[in-house]
């Protein structure tokens, strides 16, 4: 066989360590990515074998059999039973736990039925009686002759070289006698069949080889942590303690390197418009393209923090009992208790929560968590309610409670309340093939690996980066360029006007005017002028259209806008906008921003899909244009709706 | 030796798997490992009493009160 053609697919039950053997194999030569049509993650690489040969190896989903039950399953069988498929592998490394071998043979048995060229890998080896692995070793040898064995401890990587110096032949398979009575392809489309043959297999698997006799001294101490962690009241308390840490340091420590990107940004720019020469190029890339790379740049430390804590609970093994103790809770929503941790982290950051969302296994609670997430109310939507809780809600006490106080709470409270109502509402209308089931093992406690937890942000940051990055700064250059440009030479006119009537005027303020004369009279600004009849009825100008349009890029782009179409600096803390707003009046003689207007607009921010991060990161994870565009127009809908409905309740 | 369903049995003790639901849930619990004559024992359970855990013997199981409806048990 061709060197050059050999690809290795790595299988095997979840929580085995594959995911760290693959991680010790590739180290950083490895791509994630999709598998075509599908939500469910691809992740691929190169492994450079003693000889210098390098394989194609790629890391297939955890599954327990062969027999599809899930979405990440059915990738699984198709790409093993279908030779015309693009991924289809030469061979196979199957990992098995050595600690809980008659479960993870199962797998191993039907993939030596399928005359699968095999491997094994028996990885934790410090969880079993080394007597006990030998014999079972000089078993499985006798019966399976044609696969070799290698036992690799996935934590620190020992026995991985025997093994790379073994894969540099190819395997190959001698006269297989059946291990299983039925043919796998039937399994496939009969459940009591599928039953049958599982069982048949445990029984035959048992009888091979030599059962663990009593329950390990390291499963006694995952129980006398799991009397505390999963407690009905220490448990939850824990719980608590740790999410409000997470949520924390997410939403205030990660705000220090996103000032610093920001400023760093900003300063490029700047230094961009002094070097270069005056021109379109300079201004595509000092307001454009530089900004828009520091719009991705900027979401980097929520998702490495974020992370650093999700592969900390992932790797320890506490984030099962996370999905264990909140499971029941979130059920009657439509959710399951796999979906908390990518809510809770939408809190913070929708970003984060719906890369999180990825893990879930079952389609329908992926897609309904990704879809709920963004309503969560999270860090951006902090300067839109300051500017406009201060513009409308009186500075006064509610009882022992300050209002604006009250109101901020509220909203937060909106976002969760009607993310739980939305999720309510698509449990009926996301409809799946794919049981609905919590059935997941509970794995050991162990300590977590820095170098994984490591590996883990990296790539999410490097997905986020690359994958969302493009859409993000497309979008940033297309809002740029609309916000730029208007039609014929409106928009110089206007500044020419501007500058005929500012004699007298500061540099400063005429900067300023000139600057909103621009956007009033660019495409953007001719947008937002022609939806004012549209937002009308939510209490709306045409002003405020201008600043829904712009903050389409992200929510706190409000602030800067609304600074622009009143001509005053957005730095000095807002103080010269609110004025300026506040004394903006209607056609009729009325505040501008009454209490119902300044309501509708935060109930607005609090709906509207005002983010395109996460919606180049809804379009990452699912793996298609249709939901992201689906939930920005349902989300735009909710926004219309709701901001209506509050008008008309303050008016 | 009675035969009860999983949820219904008590906690600590050793029970014996003696039948599993002829579905796609069963399906799946069997090649999980809950295959009849398995012996398991229940851990503990969530608040209200779903899910529960369950000690397979080296691993540990959790499920959901109707999942555990379609496994019936004998106590040893």
């Amino acid at each position: 066989m061709d060197k050059q053609l050999r690809r290795i697919g790595l299988v095997g039950n979840p929580n085995t360590g594959k995911s760290s053997i693959f991680n010790h194999l590739t180290g950083l030569k490895q791509h994630i990515g999709n598998f075509p049509g599908v939500t469910v993650e691809r992740k691929a690489g190169q492994w450079t074998l003693p000889n210098g040969d390098s394989v194609d190896i790629i890391d297939l989903p955890g599954t327990y059999s062969i027999v599809p039950q899930s979405e990440d399953e059915r990738v699984v069988y198709e790409l093993l039973s279908n030779p015309q498929h693009p991924e289809h592998p030469t061979e196979l490394l199957c990992v098995v736990d050595a600690s809980n071998l008659e479960r993870n043979l199962l797998l191993f048995t039907q993939l030596y039925d399928m005359l699968w060229p095999l491997t094994v890998v028996l990885t934790m080896p410090d969880f079993v009686d080394a007597s006990e692995l030998n014999d079972n070793l000089k078993r499985l040898l006798e019966r399976f002759k044609d696969v070799s064995f290698f036992v690799v401890n996935a934590r620190t990587g020992d026995g991985l070289e025997a093994l790379a110096r073994h894969m540099q032949a190819p395997s190959q398979v001698h006269n297989r006698s059946s291990f299983g009575q039925l043919a796998i392809p039937n399994l496939a489309t009969n459940n009591v069949l599928q039953r049958r043959d599982a069982s048949a297999r445990y029984k035959a698997i048992a009888k091979l080889i030599q059962a663990r006799t009593e329950e390990s001294s390291n499963q006694d101490s995952t129980a006398r942590w799991d009397r505390f962690l999963v407690h009905p009241i220490w448990g939850y308390a824990i719980l608590i303690g740790l999410l409000m840490v997470i949520f924390q340091v997410v939403f205030h420590i990660a705000s220090y390197p996103m000032d610093w990107i920001d400023g760093a940004f900003s300063q490029f720019s700047e230094s961009v418009r002094k070097i270069l020469p005056v021109g379109v190029f300079t201004d595509l890339l000092a307001d454009g393209i530089v900004p828009g790379i520091g719009g991705v740049v900027v979401f980097v430390p929520q998702i490495a923090f974020l992370f650093f804590f999700l592969s900390l609970l992932e790797e320890s093994g506490y984030m099962s009992r996370i999905v264990f103790m909140t499971d029941r809770m979130v059920r009657p929503f439509g959710l399951s208790g796999r979906s908390v941790v990518p809510m809770i982290s939408s809190a913070a950051c929708a970003i984060p929560g719906v890369m999180a969302a990825r893990s879930i296994p079952n389609f329908r609670d992926k897609l309904i968590t990704i879809f709920v997430a963004p309503l969560m109310s999270c860090s951006a939507r902090i300067p839109v309610y300051t500017l406009l809780i201060a513009l409308v809600i009186p500075d006064t006490y509610w009882g022992p409670f300050k209002l604006q106080g009250l109101v901020l709470f509220a909203l937060y409270a909106l976002g969760l309340f009607t993310a739980l109502a939305v999720a309510i509402v698509l449990k009926f209308v996301v409809k799946s093939d794919d049981p609905n089931f919590l059935l997941m093992e509970l794995p050991r406690y162990q300590v977590p690996r820095w170098s994984q937890v490591g590996l883990s942000i990296w790539t999410k940051v490097k997905v986020f980066v690359i994958d969302a990055g493009k859409v993000i700064l497309a979008i940033s250059i297309l809002l740029w360029v609309l916000a730029s440009y208007g039609p014929g030479q409106r928009m110089e006119l206007a500044v020419q006007k501007v500058q005929a009537d500012g004699v007298g005027l500061s540099e400063e303020e005429l900067s300023r005017a000139e600057a909103n004369a621009r956007l009033e009279n660019s495409y953007i600004g001719i947008l937002g002028k022609g939806i004012e009849p549209i937002i009308e009825p939510l209490g709306y100008d045409w002003k405020i259209g201008i600043s829904l349009i712009t903050s389409f890029a992200a929510r706190e782009v409000f602030v800067g806008s609304m600074a622009t179409i009143y001509s005053v600096g957005d730095d000095d803390s807002g103080s010269g906008l609110m004025e300026k707003m506040q004394s903006e009046k209607t056609r009729e003689g009325q505040p501008r921003y009454s209490l119902a207007t300044g309501i509708s607009l935060m109930v607005f921010y609090a709906y509207a899909m005002q983010c395109m991060a996460t919606l180049a990161v809804v379009r990452r994870e699912t793996n298609s244009w249709k939901w992201p565009i689906i939930q920005t127009l349902a989300m735009g809908v909710l926004a219309y709706i709701g901001a209506w409905l509050a008008f008309q309740i303050f008016q | 030796m009675e035969n009860q369903l999983l949820h219904q049995s008590p906690d600590g003790i050793p029970l014996k798997v003696t039948s599993v639901a002829d579905d796609r849930l069963g399906a799946k619990m069997t090649e999980m490992g809950i295959v009849e004559g398995k012996v398991m024992r229940i851990l503990f359970r969530a608040p209200f009493g779903c899910p529960i855990a369950v000690d397979m013997g080296g691993y540990i199981l959790s499920l959901r009160k109707q999942e555990a409806q379609l496994i019936h048990v004998a106590q040893i």
